[in-house]
């Protein structure tokens, strides 16, 4: 190649410097939470729940999922089984027995929508968004299908459309965002619970009358909101009657927002990759001109170096 | 090769070793052969069947359990192992250590394959495999590990390429480029070390946004750099082994190597990872400790997690030691067998067994996840094979200078 080692030694560093700082600058930027002012959320209260799956079938029902008819839903053999949500089966209802006075507790899941989710900082395509309102949505239109926000997801919530061959998606709940978006709009399971479990409201106030709510039945209720800090907060809220491990939640994921236990590494692997990036480039420089020696002073006397390297 | 005015053909030349083609098959008849063919024939229509029918029939991915062997061992495993053009490249180019050279070129042969059939091996469990580039050039999901490491692959593949084309110009008597190339191999090495320090230690911190679902016993923050201290043991002892396998296999292609100085180095590889293997052990009980995770050591994980760190990690530690002072170099051979086991037992642990160990549904690979990973190793074999058959990878190309 025409060109002298200066400019050749300029255009590399040129190159290699883009590639570094390009690629490290990829994983700075990330968006904060959203103004918690707006957000909305929704209590569920389990010591009032009696299972009738009302939910299961509005939910089937507005999200267009394979459905039965409103009857099938009152089926209890169901509950023989712990389910979890799947393709096509945004939430499910799982019965617990209260060990105390050995009665049913029943238990609403879906999507907890986090106030930091664990899923959208997974996600290499970025398809996932927290919106104004709450709802984490998200867009197949860029998924890649890497199923990382399924292994991410400290709840277990999104599943995958396994049996779609060439378009699968990932799916969830919506929290009905193109329902809650309009005005007065509440989720469809909400919509239609009979005896006042879900209730949906603005996350700061239902989070004051959940703890309203312990604090006048302190008999009732085991002291603690689920969803207030777990993983830094979800837009889902528990009450239940007794320790919420004992009705198939997760109470050792701690309170520190799934994102954060990335944030450190890429933090200083970025960090690494440009601090480290001089040192080596002047290490190569060294080793570039040591080697130059050499060479012409093997060019006085050719001895030693390349033993091995005659033809046999 | 530069006969010119030869009868022979280029493609004859080149392609078919100097035989004409009947020959040329003939000469392929060999059980080796046959056993990857048959591999080849089973598993071809698998992965076909694979990319037509979807995941569902083809492996036993659920809800619970997303990722499976495909993960755990085609990409986990494959990029650990791959990491020996690292490691040489690294000793050779920037510290100088100029005895290695003849273990550079094989090296990074080794890991550009191990990548290129990572990627492969990846496009299997992408649900919508025909979307890879999109993280380069449609959607950027800044926040996520998953991301650094999918440019850091792009990237680190061109910097392989970048490091093994002298070769395949050589073969094709490319002079100009091949010395364009060669040029740039300092430069591609400092930033081979850059980026795949990078992405070794991501791929660990890929299970840091799981600590629910990884036993505390290999959960730790500590992921990101146990993964990439034992991707440089792998680096390691891949060179070790792989060596020691390509020189039966190769024999004919190197009698310019003096077998006692290749014993030497063997040993001096066997010093290093002797060494980084203390140290990994060393950092594992130090995780162990901080996380005051001892009480799980007396359960069926625990003792899990104890035969791979005393068997897999501190007995060859040991072992390493023992052969370099009393120059055993059969053992350190042996040894670097050993290890690799360990490394890939480490990754499928982290990725498969240990993770999700407190759920309801196991996971257990479908045969036709099994078989489509065999046959990605197959063809990565007969891809190395073909390869160091035709181009200057282990000896240097007699009409080109091979000094830096």
């Amino acid at each position: 190649m025409g060109m002298n080692r200066r400019e050749f030694l300029k255009r590399t560093a040129t190159i290699a410097g883009t590639a570094v700082l390009g690629s490290s600058a990829h994983t700075s930027a990330d968006q904060g939470p959203v103004p918690e002012s707006d957000r909305y959320a929704v209590l569920v209260d389990t010591t009032v729940c009696i299972g009738c799956r009302k939910c299961e079938w509005a939910c089937n029902e507005w999200n267009k999922n394979p459905n039965q008819p409103v009857k099938a839903f009152e089926d209890k053999t169901v509950f023989n089984a712990i389910r979890r949500t799947h393709a096509q089966t945004f939430t499910v209802v799982n019965r617990f027995i209260n060990p105390k006075d050995s009665k049913p507790i029943y238990v609403k899941k879906q999507c907890m929508h986090c106030e930091e989710p664990g899923c959208k900082a997974a996600c290499f395509v970025d398809a996932f968004k927290k919106t104004e309102k709450g709802a984490v949505i998200y867009n197949a239109g860029v998924c890649v299908g890497c199923r990382y926000c399924m292994v991410a997801c400290p709840f277990d919530i999104p599943a995958y459309e396994y049996y779609e061959p060439l378009n699968p998606r990932i799916t969830k709940c919506t929290f009905c965002f193109d329902r809650t978006g309009k005005e007065g709009g509440v989720p469809a399971c909400v919509k239609i619970c009979p005896t006042e479990t879900l209730r949906f409201g603005k996350r700061k106030d239902l989070i004051n009358l959940a703890h309203e709510r312990i604090r006048n039945n302190p008999d009732k209720y085991t002291d603690h909101v689920y969803g207030e800090h777990e993983v830094g907060g979800t837009s889902w809220l528990y009450l239940s009657a007794i320790p919420f491990d004992l009705i198939g939640f997760k109470t050792d994921i701690g309170q520190k927002p799934i994102p954060e236990r990335s944030k450190g590494f890429l933090f200083i692997t970025k960090v690494f990759e440009v601090v480290a990036a001089w040192p080596l480039v002047f290490a190569a420089f060294h080793a570039i001109s040591k080697i130059r020696k050499k060479q012409s002073s093997q060019d006085a006397n050719s001895t030693k170096e390349g033993k091995h390297e005659q033809k046999t | 090769m530069n006969r010119k005015p030869d009868s022979t053909s280029w493609v004859q030349n080149k392609i078919l070793l100097g035989m004409t083609f009947p020959e040329y098959i003939k000469s392929n008849f060999t059980i080796s052969n046959a056993i990857a063919a048959l591999i080849l024939i089973v598993s071809i229509p698998v992965m076909i069947y694979r990319f037509i029918y979807g995941l569902g029939p083809s492996t036993n991915l659920s809800d619970t359990n997303p990722w499976g062997i495909w993960i755990g061992i085609d990409v986990l495993c494959g990029i650990a192992l791959a990491a020996g053009g690292l490691v040489i490249g690294t000793a050779y180019h920037l510290f100088g250590m100029k005895q290695y050279r003849h273990f550079v070129k094989p090296a990074i042969l080794t890991s550009l394959l191990g990548y290129l059939f990572s990627v492969f091996g990846l496009l299997f469990d992408l649900g919508r495999y025909y979307r890879l580039p999109y993280p380069m050039v449609v959607s950027f999901g800044f926040s996520s590990i998953m991301f650094l490491i999918a440019w850091h692959f792009a990237l680190y593949i061109m910097i392989l390429f970048t490091e093994w084309s002298p070769a395949l110009f050589e073969w094709l008597n490319l002079k100009k480029f091949r010395d364009f190339f060669h040029k740039l191999a300092i430069w591609a090495t400092v930033f081979g070390v850059v980026i795949a320090g990078g992405h070794q230690s991501a791929l660990g911190a890929l299970f840091l946004v799981a600590p629910g679902k990884l036993h505390p016993l290999w959960y730790s923050e500590l992921l990101p750099l146990y993964f990439l201290l034992s991707a440089i043991i792998a680096g390691l002892t891949m060179v070790i082994f792989e060596s020691s396998l390509t020189h039966k296999a190769f024999k004919r292609q190197l009698e310019h190597l003096n077998p006692a100085e290749f014993d030497r180095l063997t040993l001096g590889l066997a010093k290093a990872a002797s060494a980084a293997l203390f140290t990994y052990f060393f950092l594992k009980l130090f995780g162990l400790a901080h996380s005051n995770n001892w009480k799980y050591l007396f359960t069926p994980y625990g003792y899990w997690f104890l035969f791979e760190i005393l068997g897999l990690v501190f007995l060859p530690a040991f072992l390493f030691a023992y052969s370099v002072r009393y120059k055993k170099i059969t053992m350190a051979r042996w040894t670097a067998f050993i290890v690799v086991i360990g490394i890939v037992l480490n990754r499928i642990n982290t990725s498969v067994i240990a993770f999700n160990w407190n759920a309801p549904e196991r996971y257990y690979p479908h045969w036709m996840e099994v078989v489509i990973t065999v046959g990605i190793i197959t063809m990565e074999v007969i891809a190395f094979r073909w390869i160091v058959n035709r181009m200057a990878i282990l000896y240097d190309h007699p009409d080109y200078d091979p000094s830096h």
